[in-house]
C-alpha cells in the first residue's frame, strides 16, 4: 500500500473530514491502517489522576498503545490532581498553546465555552446508539447551541455507611429522611461514631452534598426564569437552622476543613459510620480486604453499604461528580483529538475502562445500565442508576456560566459552613443571597 | 616578526568606534544594565501592566473582553469575600511579622554565640526555608489534619486534652494554623539575615559598653539593636512582601476554607480569575493590594535612608 503524505493527501483530497466521514471507525478497522489525517498527528490528553489507580495503568498499558495504532496517532497521555485542571485549562486557553483534550468536572466546560470545539459530531452518534445521554450530561455539557464537551462518566454520590453500627442503634435500613438520618446520627456520635462530611472547599463530595440538601427542602440557587435569587427565604433558613443542628448532634465536626480524600482516610480508619462519596471507598476495602478489619475480626468490606441521600421536604436529590472531556479551539490537532474520542467512547475500548473501574464510574448513558457488572455485587447496584438520579448545579436550569461561578466559588457549601461555624441562619442567608445576587445580576 | 608586525599595526590603528562608546561609562553602565533591564521588563513590568489593563476590562479566560474602567474595583469593593480577604491579609502579615521578627531575632542572638556544632546548627536552622513550601506545607497539613493530627495525638497522650482539636474547621483555629506555619516558615530567613547584621557589629563597641557598666540588656538596646536596624528594615521590607502576597501556604493547608476564613488577596484572586475564569475581575482582587504594598515600600525606604543618613 502506498504511503500517503499529510501533504499529498490535502492536495488530493481538500479536506481531512472526507475521509473521516466516508470511512468512520469501520472504514479504519477494514483498511487495517490508520487514516490519512492521522498520520503523523499527535493527541495530548489530560486527566485527572484516577481515584480507581488500575484504571491508568489500563490506559497507559493496553488502551492508549491500541489508539496508537489503530488511529496511527501518537497519543500523550498526563494525569494531574483534580483540582489543577483547571489552572491547566486557563493558561492554556490563554497562552494558545496545551493539550488537544483535557478532562474537567461538573459544568466547568461552559466557563470555557468561548474557547472548545464543537463535540457534536462525537456525541450525536454515542447518543443515538446507547439509548440517550442522561439529563445531567446534557445540562453540564450542552451551552444551548452545541456540545462543549464529551460526557466520559458520572462518578455517583452515594453515602457509604457501616451497616453493623446502624444496626446495632436499631436502625436496620438506611434512613430515608434527614430527620431520621439525624436522629440515628446523634445516638452514632453519642457512641463516638459520628456522620464524616466535608464543608470544605473542594470541588466533589462538598457541593454534591450542599446542593442535592438545599434542593430538597425546596431551594434554588435562581428561579427559573434565570436572574431572580430567591433564596432569602423560610425554607433556606429552615434548612439552614436544621444543618447546623445536625451538624453539631451527628457530624464530624472537623469536616469543615475536609478535602475529598479525607472522608475516605476517616471512613477506612473506623472513625465514622457514614460519609457521601463515590464508591471509592469500597473499592478500596475490596483491594486491600485484610488491611480493613473490623473491631468484630471481619473484613470492612463486608460491612460497607451504599444508600442515596434521604429525602427533605421538598424530595430528595442527588447531585454527582461529571467527568467530561473538551477539546480546546487552540488545538492544532482537533481532527485527531476527535477521532481519539470516538474511538476510546466505541463500546469495546470503554468497556474495558468501565469494567476496571469497578462500578465507581457510572458511564454516561442508559445503555450501560444493563451491562452484567452491575449484577456482579449486591453492594454497588445503587450505582447503576446515579446518571437517572442526579441534577447539575444550577437547577432547576440548565448549567450555565453563572451556575459554574456560583459552584466554583462555593457559595451554597460556604452559606452551611458559615452557620456551621456560628454565624446565625439568618445572616448566612443572607450572605448567600447577597454573593449569589452579585453573580445573577 | 610577523606577530611583532601586526601587534604594532594594532597598536596604532585607532580602537573600534563600539570599543571607543564603552568607554564613555554612560554607554558602559547602559551595556551592563541591559540583561537586569531585559529581565525586568519581561517579566515584572509586562506582566504588572499587562494585569493592569485586564482589569479595566470584561475579560474572562479566552474572551479578551472590553474596556469597562473601574468597574471590576467597584464590584471587588462591594464583595463581602474580598473585604475578609483584606482583613485576613493584614492580619496574617501583621502577625506572623511581628512573631518572625522576635524569634529570629532571638534566633540570630543565640547563633551569634561560640558553641560547638555552631556551624552544623546554622546550617540545619535554614532546612525550613530550603525545603519546597509546597512539601513542608503538605507535612504540616498532615499534622493539623482533623482526623489524624499528630499534634492532637500529642496533647492527649500528654493528658492536656480531652477531645480532638478542630485546627482546619474552625475559623480562628484555622488562621492561627495557617500563621505558625508561615512563621516556621520565615523565622529562619529573619535569623540568617540578622546573623549577618550582628556579625558586622564590632564586638569592641559591646565590650565597651559592658566596661562602662552597661547591663546585657542595655547593651542590647543601646548599641546592638541601633546598627542591627538598617538591616533589620531590609529584612521586614523583604517579608512584608512576601507575606502579603502569600499563597502556596493557605491553598495547600485550607484553600480559603472553612467559608473563606482564611482566603487572602493571592488566593482569593485565583480562585476569582483561574477557578471562575473571569481574569479582570481576578486581576483587580490581585492589584487591589498594590496600592498598600506600594505604601509600606516607601515608608521602609525612606526610614531606611534616615536610619543609614544618622
Amino acid at each position: 500500500m502506498a504511503r500517503i503524505s499529510r501533504r499529498k493527501f490535502l492536495k488530493v483530497s481538500g479536506s481531512g473530514a472526507v475521509a473521516a466521514k466516508a470511512g468512520g471507525m469501520a472504514g479504519i478497522l477494514a483498511a487495517g491502517s490508520a487514516p490519512a489525517y492521522a498520520q503523523g498527528a499527535s493527541v495530548h490528553w489530560l486527566r485527572w489522576n484516577d481515584f480507581v489507580p488500575a484504571s491508568d495503568q489500563l490506559l497507559r498499558r493496553e488502551l492508549l498503545p491500541e489508539a496508537e495504532k489503530a488511529l496511527g496517532a501518537k497519543i500523550t497521555f498526563e494525569t494531574v490532581n483534580g483540582n489543577d485542571l483547571q489552572p491547566r485549562i486557563t493558561s492554556a486557553i490563554q497562552s494558545g498553546a496545551g493539550p488537544d483534550i483535557i478532562m474537567l468536572f461538573n459544568n466547568h466546560p461552559q466557563i470555557y465555552s468561548e474557547s472548545v470545539s464543537d463535540l457534536s459530531d462525537v456525541t450525536d452518534p454515542i447518543n443515538k446508539a446507547e439509548g440517550g445521554y442522561y439529563g445531567l450530561c446534557r445540562s453540564n455539557s450542552v451551552d444551548g447551541q452545541k456540545w462543549l464537551s464529551t460526557p466520559w462518566a458520572i462518578v455517583g454520590a452515594m453515602i457509604a455507611y457501616r451497616k453493623s453500627w446502624f444496626d446495632e442503634i436499631g436502625v436496620t435500613s438506611f434512613p430515608d429522611t434527614w430527620e431520621s438520618y439525624r436522629e440515628a446520627g446523634k445516638k452514632l456520635k453519642a457512641k463516638g461514631r459520628p456522620i464524616g462530611q466535608t464543608l470544605g472547599h473542594t470541588f466533589g463530595d462538598a457541593p454534591t452534598f450542599s446542593y442535592p440538601y438545599m434542593w430538597s427542602w425546596g431551594v434554588t440557587e435562581v428561579e427559573k426564569d434565570g436572574k431572580t435569587v430567591n433564596i432569602n427565604k423560610k425554607e433556606t433558613i429552615d434548612s439552614v437552622k436544621f444543618m447546623t443542628d445536625f451538624w453539631k448532634e451527628a457530624h464530624d465536626e472537623g469536616g469543615l476543613a475536609w478535602d475529598d480524600t479525607n472522608n475516605n482516610r476517616a471512613f477506612l480508619a473506623q472513625t465514622i459510620c457514614a460519609t457521601l462519596n463515590g464508591a471509592s471507598i469500597y473499592i478500596e476495602s475490596l483491594r486491600n480486604p485484610d488491611k480493613y478489619i473490623t473491631e468484630k475480626g471481619a473484613q470492612l468490606r463486608t460491612d460497607i453499604q451504599h444508600a442515596p441521600l434521604p429525602r427533605g421536604p421538598a424530595g430528595q436529590f442527588a447531585m454527582h461528580t461529571y467527568f467530561s472531556h473538551v477539546v480546546p479551539s487552540y488545538s492544532k490537532n482537533q481532527r485527531a483529538a476527535k477521532e481519539f474520542l470516538k474511538w476510546v467512547h466505541s463500546k469495546a475500548v470503554y468497556e474495558k475502562w468501565f469494567v476496571s473501574q469497578r462500578g465507581f464510574a457510572t458511564p454516561p448513558t442508559a445503555e450501560w445500565e444493563n451491562h452484567k457488572l452491575w449484577g456482579e455485587d449486591p453492594v454497588m447496584t445503587p450505582y447503576k442508576v446515579a446518571g437517572r438520579l442526579g441534577q447539575a448545579p444550577g437547577y432547576p436550569l440548565a448549567s450555565g456560566k453563572k451556575a459554574a461561578e456560583v459552584l466554583t466559588k462555593y457559595i451554597i457549601t460556604d452559606m452551611y459552613a458559615k452557620a456551621a461555624q456560628g454565624m446565625s441562619a439568618e445572616d448566612a442567608v443572607k450572605w448567600a443571597e447577597g454573593e449569589l445576587k452579585r453573580v445573577y445580576s | 616578526m610577523a606577530v611583532t608586525a601586526v601587534t604594532s599595526a594594532l597598536g596604532d590603528a585607532p580602537p573600534p568606534r563600539r570599543h571607543r562608546r564603552l568607554e564613555d561609562e554612560r554607554w558602559l553602565a547602559f551595556v551592563l544594565l541591559m540583561p537586569t533591564m531585559v529581565l525586568l521588563g519581561l517579566f515584572i513590568a509586562y506582566p504588572f501592566v499587562r494585569g493592569i489593563l485586564l482589569s479595566v476590562t470584561d475579560s474572562r479566560v479566552g474572551v479578551p473582553g472590553d474596556f469597562v474602567g473601574l468597574a471590576n474595583y467597584q464590584r471587588i469593593w462591594n464583595d463581602g469575600i474580598f473585604r475578609t480577604a483584606v482583613y485576613n491579609t493584614f492580619l496574617y502579615t501583621g502577625v506572623t511579622t511581628v512573631f518572625k521578627l522576635a524569634l529570629g531575632l532571638w534566633l540570630a542572638m543565640l547563633l551569634n554565640r561560640h558553641f560547638r556544632g555552631k556551624a552544623f546548627t546554622r546550617a540545619f536552622i535554614l532546612l525550613p526555608f530550603i525545603i519546597p513550601t509546597v512539601l513542608s506545607t503538605f507535612a504540616w497539613k498532615w499534622m493539623f489534619d482533623p482526623t489524624f493530627s499528630v499534634l492532637n495525638w500529642l496533647l492527649y497522650r500528654l493528658g492536656a486534652i480531652s477531645g480532638r482539636i478542630n485546627w482546619l474547621g474552625d475559623a480562628d483555629l484555622a488562621m492561627i494554623s495557617i500563621m505558625v506555619v508561615n512563621i516556621w516558615r520565615g523565622v529562619p530567613f529573619f535569623a540568617i539575615s540578622l546573623l549577618a547584621g550582628l556579625q558586622t557589629i564590632s564586638p569592641e563597641l559591646n565590650e565597651a559598653a559592658a566596661i562602662d557598666g552597661a547591663k546585657p540588656w542595655q547593651r542590647f538596646w543601646y548599641v546592638t539593636w541601633p546598627l542591627l536596624l538598617p538591616v533589620t528594615m531590609v529584612v521586614m521590607l523583604f517579608s512584608v512582601i512576601q507575606t502579603f502576597a502569600d499563597f502556596q501556604i493557605v491553598y495547600v493547608m485550607t484553600g480559603g476554607g472553612p467559608a473563606n476564613a482564611t482566603h487572602l488577596f493571592a488566593t482569593y484572586a485565583y480562585q476569582i480569575g483561574v477557578g471562575a475564569g473571569q481574569l479582570s475581575q481576578g486581576a483587580a482582587i490581585s492589584l487591589a493590594m498594590f496600592p498598600i504594598l506600594f505604601l509600606v515600600v516607601v515608608v521602609q525606604l525612606l526610614y531606611i535612608r534616615r536610619v543609614e543618613t544618622r
